[in-house]
Order: structure tokens, then sequence, then C-alpha cells
């Protein structure tokens, strides 16, 4: 089994310099790209590839960059962000990729911003993310050495800055247009959209944001083509994945495979099943704020159709576990919790209605509940809900919860009639 | 007033932005750098340095959760308050740092030690619970094993 994205991330956590990832076969794709494509050939080698985004939205990325202004009368500069801000909760693949191979990153930028030609690029890492930051300010300064960033890179005559901005925090800065609030100093709120960033991000300029796992999939696209990159995958979705599962299981970790790799899979034979004792009750397959999947869905391949079908979203592929001796409203507390305090603030049905949520699960949890604060809640998934918003927080937020109270709802019942969490000690 | 060395970092970074506003933040985070946390007269004499309105900066120190604009302790702990951590026992260890060790989530010791306060997920969900102490990044842990870890930091 290939695993392009992990094959130099070393099992000691030490990071790979330049000189080992280019002996590893690094650069090679850049190299490809930049000396022998135009950026118009590397944006449709991408989208043949089939990749996309590893963000959570899963778009398209060729189609994506397919939307900047090219040409001599395309308004420069350009921008390229990597979002890096890596916030979901039960989400830990980029820091892998950021700390193990660092120049991996790097290369995928330069591919990204060489077909749309931008000049400037930024990697927008979350002010957390101490050691990642620092790994790649090194791998920076050892790829300008090298010629692979900087001026007239490979002596083609393109050039490209690349910068590292540590976010000052808040979760909302995942979000890519308040992403780029954030870097031009501002309260990052969401922007609408249209104009898209392609068109007029980042200082009014043609901006793409990729995820840090879409982009790190170039250097490997270019250097061996669209139909090896298809091929990766079990289901046809092109390429693998990072899936990686927290929870009560056996082995928490994240694991490179082919994208389609089943639920099952995944939960049994990578992380090893549940701990000792305990029986799964549910799973979100790709962070906070995608639908609880059950048993019943464990064949599911997780790919962005097949877990789509079954009633949620692939999202980032990392998944959260949920036992049978952990309470279900709790965890949820916990998630509505986590989106009322990170909803920027800006509009009004995100600012007050998760607070709103968040109360209603106190007072079920804490034995307070009524008969219609489900009704309330079942409300609150529409009021929330997609297109009601001015972006996608509160509408993820409610994707655990409506999935909750469907596969979860005598777990509140039980909580409302007998005025207690069953689950605790009285 | 800023300090030489504050501006001196300040103009470091002002290269790779393109205008004053976008310095703000950066030009905050290194205020906080020097002096542990963001005082009135400082977030005012960086606005004046960079020719932002006060009310604007303002609005951005207190909208991220990195920036302080109240004193903080020596060393500062970020407890991850997020659900994987949650699902693997993060609530047995906020209760030890609240009980035996004497923190109070959001305050700051009475030596000025320690600050305590939650973080969203810290992307390190398979070592759950965890939480950063300054740049460290610390777990699996247990109650019993924060004596140790919080005996590092004077």
């Amino acid at each position: 089994m290939e695993r392009p994205l992990t094959q130099n991330i070393r099992p000691d956590g030490q990071t790979v310099d330049i000189a080992a990832y280019e002996q590893a076969g690094g650069y090679l794709g850049l190299r490809q790209a930049i000396g022998s494509l135009a950026p118009a050939e590397v944006t449709r080698i991408v989208t043949d590839s089939g990749l996309r985004g590893r963000g959570g939205a899963g778009f398209p990325t060729g189609s994506k960059w397919s939307f900047v202004p090219m040409g001599d009368d395309a308004p420069r500069p350009k921008y390229l962000v990597a979002n890096a801000d890596e916030m979901e909760p039960g989400t830990f693949k980029d820091r892998l990729l950021m700390e193990g191979d660092p120049h991996q990153l790097i290369e995928g930028m330069a591919i990204a911003a060489y077909a749309i030609q931008a000049e400037v690029a930024y990697v927008f890492v979350r002010g957390e993310y101490v050691l990642p930051a620092r790994r790649l300010q090194q791998a920076i300064a050892e790829a300008e050495g090298r010629g692979y960033l900087g001026n007239n890179i490979l002596g083609s005559g393109y050039s490209l800055a690349l910068h590292v901005h540590t976010s000052a925090g808040r979760y909302i800065c995942g979000e890519e247009t308040a992403l780029l609030n954030a870097l031009e100093g501002r309260r990052a709120i969401p922007r609408a959209k249209p104009p898209f960033p392609q068109a007029s991000g980042l200082w009014g300029q043609p901006t793409v944001v990729n995820n840090v796992e879409t982009l790190c999939n170039l250097p490997h696209i270019l250097a061996r083509g669209a139909d090896w990159f298809k091929s990766l995958s079990r289901t046809g979705v092109s390429g693998t994945k990072i899936y990686g599962a927290s929870g009560r299981v056996m082995r928490p970790g994240a694991w490179e495979l082919p994208m389609g790799t089943s639920l099952r899979e995944i939960l049994e034979e990578h992380a090893g099943g549940m701990r000792g004792g305990l029986r799964l009750r549910g799973v979100l397959p790709g962070g906070a704020s995608t639908d609880f999947l059950v048993e019943e869905h464990l064949d599911t391949p997780m790919d962005f159709e097949a877990v789509a079908a079954a009633g949620s979203r692939l999202g980032t592929g990392t998944m959260i576990v949920l036992d049978d001796r952990t309470c279900p409203v709790a965890m949820l507390r916990n998630l509505e919790h986590f989106f009322a305090q990170e909803s920027c603030g800006w509009c009004t049905p995100c600012r007050d209605g998760l607070p709103w949520v968040e109360s209603i699960l106190d007072d079920i949890e804490e034995g307070r509940g009524r008969p219609e604060d489900l009704d309330l809640l079942d409300l609150h998934t529409h009021l929330l809900g997609p297109g009601k918003t001015f972006c996608a927080h509160a509408p993820g937020a409610m994707e655990p919860l409506q999935s909750a109270l469907k596969y979860f709802r005598e777990d509140f019942e039980r909580h409302i009639r007998d005025h207690r969490c069953p689950w605790r000690a009285s | 007033m800023l300090s030489p060395e504050e501006i001196r970092a300040i103009e470091e970074e002002a290269p790779r932005y393109r205008d004053r506003q976008a310095l703000g933040i950066e030009a905050l985070k290194i205020v906080q750098r020097h002096r542990g946390w963001i005082p009135d007269e400082a977030l005012a004499a960086v606005a004046d340095y960079l020719g932002l309105p006060r009310e604007h900066l303002e609005g951005v120190a207190t909208f991220y959760n990195l920036l302080f604009r109240k004193p903080v302790g020596r060393h500062i702990i970020r407890l991850c308050d997020s659900v994987s951590c949650w699902l693997t026992g993060q609530e047995t260890v906020c209760r030890a740092l609240c009980g035996e060790h004497g923190l109070t989530m959001g305050g700051t010791t009475a030596d000025g030690r320690f600050t305590l306060v939650t973080v969203p997920c810290l992307g390190a969900c398979d070592r759950g619970p965890v939480m950063l102490v300054d740049e460290d990044l610390v777990g699996p842990l247990q109650p019993e094993s924060l004596g140790p870890i919080l005996g590092r930091y004077e």
C-alpha cells in the first residue's frame, strides 16, 4: 500500500530536513511543474487527478484554482494561503504533516502558487502550533537556500515569497474568508460570498486558500501523474486520506490509508477497536461539525459520496468515537459549548442561537430539562441550518445535534423524565 | 511607550505584510511577548505607532483568545476542553488542577506562577487529555501526573 503523504514521516517524531527530503524524491514535482509545464497545464493535471479539498468541504482543487484570473491583465499581486489553522475538534492530521515533513507542504505550496501565478504565499498556522511553525520556518530557510523559493525559482523566472503567519487564535479563522480578515489585521469575521477569494481575496487581490493536506498531495500528483493518484483510492475518489480516531479506542492515532477505506477497518484494525469493556455507540466521522454515524454505518467507505449517502460528511476524516459509558447529552453539551464560544458574533442566529442551544443542553444534563426542550432543540437545527446564517459555523454545529436527536433521542428523554443524568452517580 | 526592542521586532515583521493594519496583530503579539500581556497604554502606543485607530486595535485585541488584555502569571496553562480530551478524562484533570494544585479556571495563582485557561482542541487528540504549558504540549495527562509536570515551571 502506498502512503505518499506520510512516507517520510519518522516514528520518532523528528522532522525531515531538505537533504533527506530531496533524497526521497522531494522537489521533483516542483521541478516538473516549473521546468516543463505551463501554469494552465498544472491546473489541468490537478483537475484530472480528482483531488478534492481535505479541509472539510471537499471542493475540487483544480476547479477552485480555475476561477483565478490569469494572463497579463490579471490583477497583481496574487496570493496563495495554506490553511494550517487546524482547530476542528478531533482533528490532528495537519500537525502531523507539518511537523513530520514540512518540505512536502512547502513544495505543494510552490506548485499551487505557480499554477495560479501567485507572487506571495502565507502559511496561516494556529498560534498554539509552536513546533509546526518553528519547523516550517526552518524548512523555508532551507528551501530558499536551494532555490526552491524566492527570486527566479530554479532559473525559471518565476518568483515566490513564502511567509509563516502565526494566528492569534479563534476557530473561525479556519473559515477561509475569516482567515483573510485575520491576515489583514482585522477581527476574523467571515466575508460575504460572492465575491469569492479567487476574484477578491487578501487585500482585494486574487487569492486561493487550500488546506495543508490538500497541498501536500500536489508534489506527488505532479511527479507521478493524475492516473497514479486516482489509482490510490479504493472507490475511485482519488488519492489517500489521513484518517484518525480519538476517544476511548485502544490505539488513538492517525493513519494514511486509501481513500474509501471503511469506517470499520479504520476503527477495528487501525484504532484497535474499543477500549476494554466498552461498546461503540456512535462516530463523528470527520470532526465536531459532522453528523453522527452509528453501528449500522460501519461498512461505509470513508469517501465524500459514501459518507454523505450515510447522512454525514467526510469532513476532515478524523473521527471521534462515542462509547456506551459516556453520556451522549453531555458530549453534545461539550460540542455546543465549543461552537457557542467560537461563534464570531457577527450574525444574530449564530451569536444568540448557539448559547441558547448550549443552555438547553445544560438544563437537560443537569436534570432541569422539560419535554418541550426537545422541540426547541429540533427547532434550532432548522433555524441555524444551512442558508440561515452568514457562514457554515452554525450549520456545522447543528450536524452533531440533529443526528444525536435522531440516534440518541431516548437518552435525551430519559434525562428529562428522570430529572438526572443516568451516567452520573447520584 | 514602545521599547526599542519592540519597535525593532515590529519593523522586522513589516516587510511580510502589505500595510500597517495587517501589522497590528503582529505588533500586539510582540508586545505580549515582551510584557506578558497587553496593557492599555501599550495598546494605545501600538495604535499610535502604526497609525491605526485605537478602537480598531482594541476590537482586534479583544477578539483573539491568544491575546491577553489582563495581567497573567509567569506560565500559561492552556487546558484543552474539546470533545476528544473530554471523552478521555479532561474533567478529572481539570478538577485536580483546580483542587489540589490550587489553580482557578481563568485565574492566576496568588504567587503569580500560573494562569489557567481553557483552549479549543489542541490537535493532539491521540494523546488526550492534553494541555499546553507555555510552549510545551503535554499529554496524555493523569491527575497524578500533574504535580511533576507543574514542578518544572517556576
